[in-house]
């Protein structure tokens, strides 16, 4: 037994066996996020005619474990453009932080115009979802080729320079696409298909009246979590117009009916 | 005789609080040949007055395009304009490629701003040896701004710098008022009288020395009945044959307006001809 | 590490600490490699005329099974002057990895219009091909994972096609196909276009047999090419469809087309 005070509270090694202090080793090579740790699941996001509804679930989840039931997956940047992240937390954070610095300096450069009045140059002069989507797109593109990847798939919603609506995708590879209605994660496989039957070119998105997009994303954000064993039933919905955005952060799914879980055999205990 | 001990470098301050090579370089701009800028509600233009350093030789360029929204008219060292037009290039296509978006004008002159401020505090250093008038549109609508050697950067209505600009400047003032709303003729139109001003006695403008640079915006093509977006004109500059149409405009009041804006001082009927600047 | 090895006899009989494995890939461990590539699927396809070339391309982005996107073009026009890119003069397709594709075009891009200011005219295309493969080759070990077709009028205003591997090897040639549907409408174009398999009937027997003679096809006849070779990768293809874009390039400038493919 080794009595010396630098032994004192360790674990001995002839009954633990060798410490295992390999995390202490900062020598070899530098190590990156290789895999996610903290995650949030699906983000939704459907056009209508006069702009973007998005949602995504409170839940922040470690693994299996329903770790943080409140986390707001919906950011807003400049009061037009809303961002919505799928994947892992901390980098979510990480870009939320970024993209919060890169609000302030523009706001900081906000220019005087030459027609002082003039306040809808005033607000076409700072940058817009389809100056956010591009930066986005080059951001994660940057990582990925340090193969230091921001674990996200990202969604971003708002108005581009020619004053339509922008529904963009940025993944963690940096590759990116825009949909009139896109869904990252889980979503792409359970609510993209009900989504397209609502909105399945941008002529029919157009057609789509802010009550019917907001319906289909609640009808979405169900199906969602019935069937994702990653979700929550507290959710964020964001509806982009020109006049801004409203965001709600605390909604609870509605009128939900687990009548179908009867029907489901062949898992668990049962056995019949 | 005397001599000036604090102008050997631009660190050095006289005990008047002045840093001489600073100066000097503000003096290089007065040398180069007149260019003059206006903006309006729509547009901004840049005229210039090219010279040709002997009968033999072609005209000097005056005016660069340096994106598709912004152009630059210089007064003073071609050599420097250079770099300082291929950084404004760079900085503009690097902006575009990241948000794509026309660069902000305030933010690309600011940056030619600092650029130019560290050559004024660095020993071994020297001061751009030009002037530049900017403009462009961006998002928030057209602009001009100057910029000086010393890293001074200022947005203006309508501005002239080079040599004997202070009488485009006078005409300038003059007719400040009217700027903001006319149109893109008439702000050439505007750009020309100025830069007659400027002359000196006998000489003309011609299609050989008149450069006219415009850029701003014009009515978005109707796309589906709803599309009322401004498009960007892109900056273009016009020589040679192509001025001739404007330079008509002006053609007529020639000795009305001669003769009203007096007879000019002789003395400072050949400065600027001095220096070998603007010519290469 | 110095925070721990407080051994007073240093380096002598020690804690474990210090034999703690070197290298941390414990047996059993579950390492994540992160994979910088996708193939996001598509199809690009160029042919080039007596006076024209034709570049062509699906518009579905795809990763896996999944559509991404109906509409992501993969044909892009290269080296205006300006953002809308009305002046330009050359096209160049990419399939494979999207975001590399995307990366690439703008690099190429960018270089044009660099060129283009300072030389005051546009880059021709074989100086144009050429900057391309070192753009590729520079990227040697960790490539562009994008196969890309430039198209554009040679010096003599003939239809040009050059066509890469993701890595910078490339030549110049008739006609081109790439990406996903590349193994399907290859050997329809080595058969429509440089008649390949095409004899002369009745013109002998075995090798006596003459190939039937090469001619330059007109813009309509390529034109419906296109179209049959991608509604034939649709058909049998499950990563093409949606959209089909075309860019028609000639003295008189590039046209653009955008036609429906099958969306299933």
């Amino acid at each position: 037994m080794d009595h010396r005070p630098q032994a004192w509270g360790r674990p001995r090694d002839d009954v633990y066996g060798a410490y295992d202090g390999s995390y202490l080793n900062n020598s070899g090579p530098r190590t990156v996020t290789q895999s996610p740790v903290v995650t949030g699941t699906s983000v939704i996001a459907i056009k209508f005619k006069d702009g973007i509804v998005m949602a995504a679930d409170n839940l922040a989840s470690y693994g299996s474990l329903a770790r943080f039931t409140d986390v707001k997956r919906l950011r807003t940047f400049l009061g037009t453009t809303v961002i919505g992240f799928g994947g892992d937390v901390s980098d979510m954070q990480f870009l939320d932080r970024h993209l919060e610095e890169l609000a302030v300096d523009e706001s900081y450069e906000a220019e005087p115009t030459i027609d002082e009045d003039d306040q809808e140059a005033k607000k076409a002069s700072q940058l817009n979802a389809g100056n956010i989507y591009r930066y986005l797109q080059k951001l994660m593109y940057q990582r990925r080729n340090s193969f230091d990847p921001l674990w996200n798939h990202i969604l971003v919603a708002g108005f581009d320079s020619a004053s339509k609506p922008l529904l963009g995708s940025v993944d963690l590879r940096g590759t990116s696409f825009t949909s009139p209605s896109l869904a990252t994660g889980f979503g792409a496989a359970l609510a993209q298909p009900i989504m397209r039957k609502y909105a399945a070119t941008e002529e029919d998105a157009a057609k789509l009246t802010r009550e019917q997009a907001v319906g289909v994303i609640k009808e979405c954000m169900k199906v969602l979590f019935y069937r994702d064993a990653r979700s929550l039933d507290r959710y964020s919905i964001a509806i982009v117009t020109k006049d801004g955005i409203e965001l709600k952060e605390d909604e609870q799914l509605e009128k939900q009916s687990w009548a179908f879980a009867e029907r489901i055999k062949g898992y668990g205990t049962q056995t019949v | 005789m005397f001599r000036n001990n604090y102008d050997n470098d631009s660190v050095t301050f006289s005990p008047q609080g002045r840093i001489f090579q600073v100066e000097y370089a503000a003096e290089a701009v007065k040398q180069g040949s007149v260019v003059v800028g206006i903006a309006s509600k729509t547009h901004a233009v840049l005229v210039a007055i090219k010279r040709n350093a002997e009968e033999l030789s072609s005209y000097q360029k005056k005016l660069f395009q340096i994106d598709e929204h912004v152009g630059i008219a210089i007064a003073g060292l071609t050599s420097d304009a250079r770099v300082l037009s291929n950084f404004m290039k760079q900085q503009c296509l690097g902006h575009r490629l990241t948000y794509s978006r026309n660069m902000p004008v305030r933010s690309l002159v600011d940056m030619i701003g600092s650029k130019a401020q560290i050559n004024t505090q660095h020993y071994g250093k020297r001061p751009y040896g030009v002037g530049l008038l900017v403009a462009g549109v961006d998002d928030s609508g057209p602009h001009l701004f100057e910029f000086q050697p010393s890293g001074m950067t200022e947005e203006m209505v309508a501005f002239a710098i080079g040599a004997r600009s202070q009488m485009a400047r006078t005409y300038l003032e003059r007719n400040l008022d009217k700027f903001k709303t006319s149109s893109r003729e008439e702000l050439i139109e505007h750009g020309l009288r100025a830069l007659k001003e400027s002359l000196v006695q006998d000489r003309e403008l011609t299609v050989e020395n008149t450069s006219i640079g415009v850029v701003g915006y014009v009515k978005g093509d109707k796309e589906g009945g709803e599309e009322k977006k401004k498009k960007v004109e892109p900056f273009q500059v016009f020589d040679g044959q192509d001025v001739q149409r404007y330079l008509e405009l002006v053609a007529d009041d020639k000795k009305d307006d001669k003769d009203g804006s007096g007879p000019q001082p002789a003395t400072v009927a050949d400065e600027g001809e001095q220096m070998e600047v603007d010519a290469y | 590490m110095a925070m721990f090895s407080q051994n007073p006899l240093l380096n002598g009989p020690n804690y474990s600490f210090s034999e703690a494995p070197k290298f941390n890939a414990p047996e059993g461990a579950r390492e994540h490699r992160f994979d910088p590539y996708t193939d996001n699927g598509g199809s690009t396809l160029a042919i080039a005329g007596a006076d024209f070339t034709i570049m062509a391309g699906d518009t579905r982005l795809t990763s896996g099974y999944s559509i991404n996107s109906r509409f992501h073009p993969k044909v892009f026009k290269i080296g205006g002057t300006t953002s809308d890119q009305k002046d330009a003069t050359l096209v160049l397709s990419v399939v494979g990895f999207a975001a590399d594709g995307e990366a690439l075009k703008e690099r190429l891009d960018a270089i044009c219009k660099m060129y283009r200011y300072r030389h005051g005219k546009p880059m021709s295309v074989k100086a144009c091909a050429q900057r391309l493969s070192t753009i590729l080759y520079q990227k040697r070990f960790f490539p562009y994972y994008a196969y890309a077709i430039l198209g554009g009028l040679d010096e003599e205003g003939k239809g040009a096609v050059y066509s890469y591997d993701p890595v910078g090897s490339y030549e110049r040639e008739q006609c081109r196909a790439g990406g996903a549907a590349a193994s399907l409408i290859m050997p329809f174009l080595d058969n429509q276009v440089n008649f390949k398999n095409q004899f002369i009937p009745g013109s002998g027997e075995g090798h006596a047999l003459q190939e039937r003679e090469r001619r330059p096809l007109s813009r309509q006849e390529v034109e419906t090419l296109v179209k049959d070779a991608f509604d034939g990768a649709v058909e049998r293809h499950i990563e093409v469809g949606d959209g089909l874009q075309m860019m028609i390039i000639t003295k008189e400038g590039i046209e653009e087309v955008v036609l429906p493919l099958k969306k299933d």
